[in-house]
């Protein structure tokens, strides 16, 4: 019997904003969105549109020019935004919640082993002893499939590829069970990418792995994702199923999204999205795509539009389909 | 047909590597034996992981290096060993796009002043007739209204917009063979199809000979008719576009094209049958086929001797041991 | 995605310089500065500075000794101002000449009577008559007296001119002196063991305070010196200007040539911009060049632009600058040629190159050889202004060393002969013991003057380098 879905990570009304000199960048603004355990979300979008500071706002690997940082984040049912900063780093980051970061192969110490890079989440978190730590660090090594020599190995030593498996033991080596991971594959070949994937995917299944992917390569998230959303200028535009969103997106961000993806083996002529992504800085007035969507209307240009359910967990920040709903709504009452 | 622009034979391009001021040389074998030919107005799409010698191979037959073995003949002209002195008209019948948008512009010129270099340098010209070739050049890129553009800095443009830029520069003498470095890589993924397009457009409109450096193997449907695949500096399929991509030649290319995703709800729940380990290292790539350590269908040849090229059904050639016995 | 993302146009550069505190302050001084020279060149010629500099004709025979400057006056001590009286000016007041002749003779009979108030704090430090006599045979006859406030009056001394223009200085006139020594045993009783000066003798309060200089108070009132004199001929005449000299004098004091420092603070300005200036930009440009040869083009031209730039690290710069300076004259030119020749091989150079070594692997060089580019074009069109911002902040805020090498060398006694420069002045101050003397603004004028320029350019220069270093840039 299955459970009624238990989410382990719930994100309410989640609200980043940075100052800059050159004014505020609201990156996350009103975000909500939630991750049942072993389930695959896919947050994909645009260059610049708040993906990865979503990602630091759950983990809270914040700068030091934040504006505004509110909103719940829930995991397994506890709000952490209540947490101080030491009980949020002793009990939630690294321990429940992990992260794999852009650019991860860089982010290894070149002056470090690495089997003690691996075992270092371990010495802070959990202060565990070091040789019981470097144990641990070859049993994530070997669950990524490297070599338990490598642990004395230097970064420089090891090929992209590998250096990208370090780093994803290294955040699994304290046994969390939601996994971050912002453009994983970014730097690496097809074939080491497609080798990554099905690593994630075995682990997924291994250990029951909730994921949080984020990429900007809508093909690539279709490896991993349950569900996906969709982020435009610092909102969620689009929740769906994979089944779903693959064949028939319903924003029409997201439907232009998946018409400009061009694909090998089905025949079709990607189209381009016109205009540009927008400032962070200076969002435009109501629906933040209305610029540039081909199906925008009055109320676009005026109002947000709030987050439509359609059914089994279908999102969609549209006046269309509020509208719609409307209508239905409507039409019910006065059969 | 078309008449022969380019003809490369056996082109080999070593980089020299010393460790120390006493040990002997190490090379890097970048590009090692590589022959084809380009026709006029024909596009080619050349593709290859990073450090497969893609970019290399570009550059050499741009003799932006020297070649170290092998021979170039453009337009019938021998220009492999040739001083670069010498080379100026090539300079004028060839251009290169570049990768990084922001890197490949000067940040300290206008738009204007950017597409009058190349102008200059060779003499084109009076000023008026200058401006007249720049402005037909900024709307073949569209990139109007021109007055606008044409006095802007790079820092101000977008992405997609400076490689718009960078597209004018290489069309402003007419050159007969462009190559495009990873043109669409650093830009926004919604920003690439209009680029490609935009380069697939021009490459048809002015004739141009077009070989296009990619990563992405699925972009090059829609850019040329024939696909090269190359792998640790050699190439090792070429041939038809439709042809290589549905029915593959070469252990390596079958394994690109297995480890690239469409968008499909199933991927999730199946992992996909590719082959482990990375392309290896171009200072000792391994004896014999250079894929052998990696290929599912390796036999005791591919360790020991390099694959000679076969050639399959007319232009599909493949460098695999596989294809020994059917000749 | 590499970005430069930045531009930097004269207006843009303005602009963001006005948002950090050190780019305002160091605008600021520097617009001071500036201004200041403008005015130093307009207002007072070079040719005329040197002149009145060196002293000649005796321009500051009017000037107080090693006076303060007059604003000491709201820091604590009303001290004395210069007064001067000229029988030839009857517009300063004060004055009045008589001249009778004497019936049936040659003779005349002068008087002039100088009167002036004396409301200070403080003693005059020099007391000085300058007489213009017109005489054929024999010089006249003076006698000078003078008379306290309280009516009391003295007979100074008798006094005769020893030529048409002559000059008392009775501050330290041993007769006058003797006759108020006497003067004074008749009103105190006794002589002070320690005479005081004629100054303070001639304006102290009449009592005990007298005993030493430190306790004298000065009488306030008018006081009046006159002078009568015997004439002989007819056409003779005799004109007569007093000067008491004050303690303060200008904005910024004299030294003790008597000369006015405002002069020196004032050209010391433009002379040390451009010094600084000049040497700061021309090794900077060469720099520049010499690093992007050697950068760009590597191989063995590299190699020797790197050996001479390390050999030149390793020579002490200020103690080759003095050997050179001791064998031969240096004027300004000269100093700047050689502070160049000194400097090109800098240390800049290597920095300079390991960033034209970084820019010549962007893609735009590489484009540009695609299209044909030259070498020497590439340095120079495409290479120079890539390297330009960053380096310009360094330029400027090396500024000040160069301001403090010439002040250095001046201080050292080898400066420019001739030149009013803050060095100089310091140089001068030193040589006369200012410090051990108690003249503080004699050193401290000159040496604000140099801490304000190098605040000046070391502000711009951060505030520029935060500007055109975008890691450095506050968020």
């Amino acid at each position: 019997m299955k459970t009624l879905a238990e989410n382990i990570l719930e994100c309410k009304n989640l609200v980043l904003h940075y100052s800059t000199r050159k004014g505020v960048v609201k990156a996350v603004n009103d975000v909500t969105f939630s991750l049942q355990k072993s389930e695959s979300l896919a947050l994909v979008g645009e260059s610049g549109c708040g993906k990865s500071s979503l990602a630091k706002a759950i983990i809270r690997l914040l700068p030091r020019n934040i504006e505004k940082y509110s909103g719940q984040i829930l995991v397994n049912g506890q709000d952490t935004m209540t947490l101080s900063e030491k009980e949020f780093r002793e009990e939630i980051r690294w321990k429940k919640i992990s992260m794999v970061f852009q650019g991860a192969m860089n982010s290894l110490n070149p002056v470090l082993k690495v089997g003690y890079q691996v075992a270092e989440p371990l010495l802070i978190h959990e202060k565990m002893k070091k040789h019981k730590a470097l144990e641990k660090a070859k049993e994530a090594l070997s669950i990524v499939g490297i070599h338990e020599s490598f642990v004395e190995r230097y970064p420089f030593e090891l090929s992209g590829g590998m250096k990208q498996r370090v780093v994803i033991a290294m955040a699994l080596v304290t046994n969390p069970s939601i996994l971050i991971l912002d453009e994983p594959t970014s730097a690496l070949d097809v074939i080491t990418q497609a080798n990554i994937m099905n690593l994630l995917k075995r682990l997924k299944k291994e250990r029951g792995l909730s994921y949080f992917f984020i990429t900007h390569d809508i093909a690539l998230s279709s490896e991993l994702a349950d569900k996906i959303a969709v982020m435009y200028a610092g909102e969620i535009q689009e929740i769906a199923s994979a089944d779903i969103f693959y064949k028939k997106a319903t924003h029409p961000y997201s439907q232009k999204l998946m018409a400009s993806v061009p694909t090998l083996r089905i025949d079709k002529k990607p189209e381009f999205i016109v205009g540009s992504p927008p400032s962070l800085i200076n969002p435009p007035s109501g629906c933040k795509f209305h610029p540039r969507c081909t199906l925008a209307f009055y109320k676009c240009t005026k109002e947000s539009p709030p987050l439509s359910d359609l059914g089994s967990g279908h999102l969609v920040k549209c006046w269309l389909f509020e509208e719609h709903k409307e209508a239905e709504r409507y039409e019910r009452r006065t059969t | 047909m078309n008449e022969e622009l380019l003809r490369v034979s056996g082109l080999k391009k070593y980089f020299e590597m010393r460790k120390g001021i006493f040990s002997s040389p190490i090379y890097v074998r970048a590009v090692d034996n590589v022959s084809f030919s380009l026709g006029k107005g024909e596009a080619i799409s050349l593709v290859g992981e990073s450090g497969s010698g893609k970019t290399t191979l570009g550059k050499t037959l741009l003799r932006l290096y020297k070649p170290t073995e092998g021979q170039i003949i453009v337009k019938g002209k021998d220009i492999t060993y040739v001083d670069t002195k010498e080379l100026m008209w090539y300079r004028r019948v060839t251009s290169i796009i570049e990768q990084d948008p922001y890197g490949a512009l000067p940040s300290f010129f206008t738009i204007y002043r950017i597409l009058e270099e190349p102008l200059l340098i060779h003499k084109f010209g009076n000023s008026n007739e200058r401006q007249k070739r720049i402005c037909e050049v900024l709307e073949k890129v569209r990139l109007t209204p021109i007055e606008d553009f044409a006095q802007k800095y790079p820092h101000m443009l977008s992405g997609g917009q400076l490689q718009r830029v960078a597209i004018a520069r290489a069309l402003t003498l007419n050159p007969e063979l462009v190559i495009a470095d990873e043109p669409v890589s650093m830009l926004d993924a919604s920003v690439r199809i209009e680029i490609l397009t935009l380069l697939k457009e021009l490459q048809e409109t002015l004739g141009i000979s077009f070989i296009y450096i990619t990563h992405d193997l699925t972009t090059t449907k829609y850019f040329s008719e024939r696909l090269f695949i190359m792998y640790a500096g050699k190439i090792v399929e070429s041939g038809k576009m439709f042809e290589v991509i549905h029915n593959p030649q070469h252990p390596y290319t079958e394994a690109l094209l297995k480890a690239i995703p469409d968008p499909d709800a199933e991927n999730r729940k199946i992992l996909r049958d590719i082959p482990p380990g990375e392309p290896p290292n171009l200072v000792n790539p391994p004896m014999g086929c250079r894929f052998h350590p990696r290929c599912p269908y390796k036999m005791d040849i591919c360790e020991k001797e390099e694959p000679l090229s076969f050639e399959l059904e007319p232009k599909h050639i493949s460098l695999c041991w596989l294809h020994n016995n059917r000749k | 995605m590499s970005s430069e993302g930045y531009e930097f146009t004269l207006k843009s550069t303005i602009k963001d310089l006005l948002t950090y505190k050190s780019g305002i302050f160091g605008a600021l001084f520097l617009i001071l500065l500036l201004a200041i020279s403008v005015y130093a060149i307009v207002a007072l010629p070079y040719d005329e500075t040197v002149r009145l500099w060196r002293g000649e004709g005796g321009v500051w025979l009017e000037n107080p000794r090693n006076a303060q400057p007059y604003w000491v006056k709201y820091l604590g001590q009303n001290l004395p101002e210069t007064i001067k009286r000229d029988s030839t000016q009857p517009e300063l007041g004060g004055t009045v000449k008589i001249v009778t002749p004497i019936p049936q003779t040659d003779m005349k009979l002068a008087r002039i009577s100088f009167t002036f108030d004396f409301s200070y704090d403080g003693f005059p430090s020099e007391i000085n008559i300058f007489f213009s006599a017109k005489y054929n045979g024999s010089a006249p006859l003076l006698n000078i007296y003078w008379v306290k406030p309280s009516g009391t009056e003295i007979r100074l001394l008798t006094y005769i001119p020893r030529s048409q223009e002559d000059k008392l200085y009775l501050s330290v006139n041993q007769q006058a002196a003797n006759a108020l020594s006497l003067y004074l045993n008749s009103v105190l009783g006794k002589s002070p063991s320690i005479p005081l000066p004629i100054e303070y003798s001639l304006f102290a309060v009449e009592d005990s305070s007298m005993n030493s200089s430190a306790t004298a108070k000065p009488l306030k009132g008018t006081y009046r010196l006159y002078i009568d004199g015997t004439l002989f001929g007819k056409d003779s005449d005799i004109d007569a200007k007093l000067i008491v000299y004050g303690r303060v004098y200008g904005m910024a004091g004299t030294d003790n040539q008597r000369r006015d420092l405002t002069i020196a603070l004032l050209w010391g300005t433009p002379i040390a911009l451009a010094f600084g200036l000049t040497a700061s930009a021309t090794i900077t440009f060469l720099e520049l060049l010499l690093a992007t040869i050697s950068g760009y083009y590597g191989g063995k031209i590299d190699s020797v632009i790197q050996r001479i730039t390390e050999i030149y690290m390793i020579l002490p710069f200020l103690p080759i600058l003095i050997m050179v300076s001791t064998f031969y004259k240096l004027d300004l030119l000269v100093l700047i040629l050689v502070v160049i020749a000194l400097s090109i091989f800098g240390g800049g150079i290597k920095s300079t190159r390991a960033l034209v070594m970084q820019i010549k692997e962007y893609p735009y060089i590489e484009a540009a050889k695609a299209y044909g580019a030259s070498s020497k074009r590439i340095v120079f069109l495409y290479i120079i202004p890539k390297i330009l911002p960053p380096v310009i902040p360094t330029l400027i805020a090396s500024v000040p060393s160069y301001v403090f090498l010439e002040a250095a060398l001046a201080i050292l006694g080898l400066g420019i002969p001739n030149l009013p420069s803050w060095g100089k002045v310091i140089n001068e101050s030193f040589n006369a013991g200012a410090l051990y003397k108690g003249y503080y603004y004699w050193v401290l004028e000159p040496a604000f003057m140099l801490i304000l320029t190098a605040l000046a350019f070391s502000f711009l220069g951060f505030a520029l380098d935060k500007i055109v270093n975008p890691k450095l840039r506050e968020v």
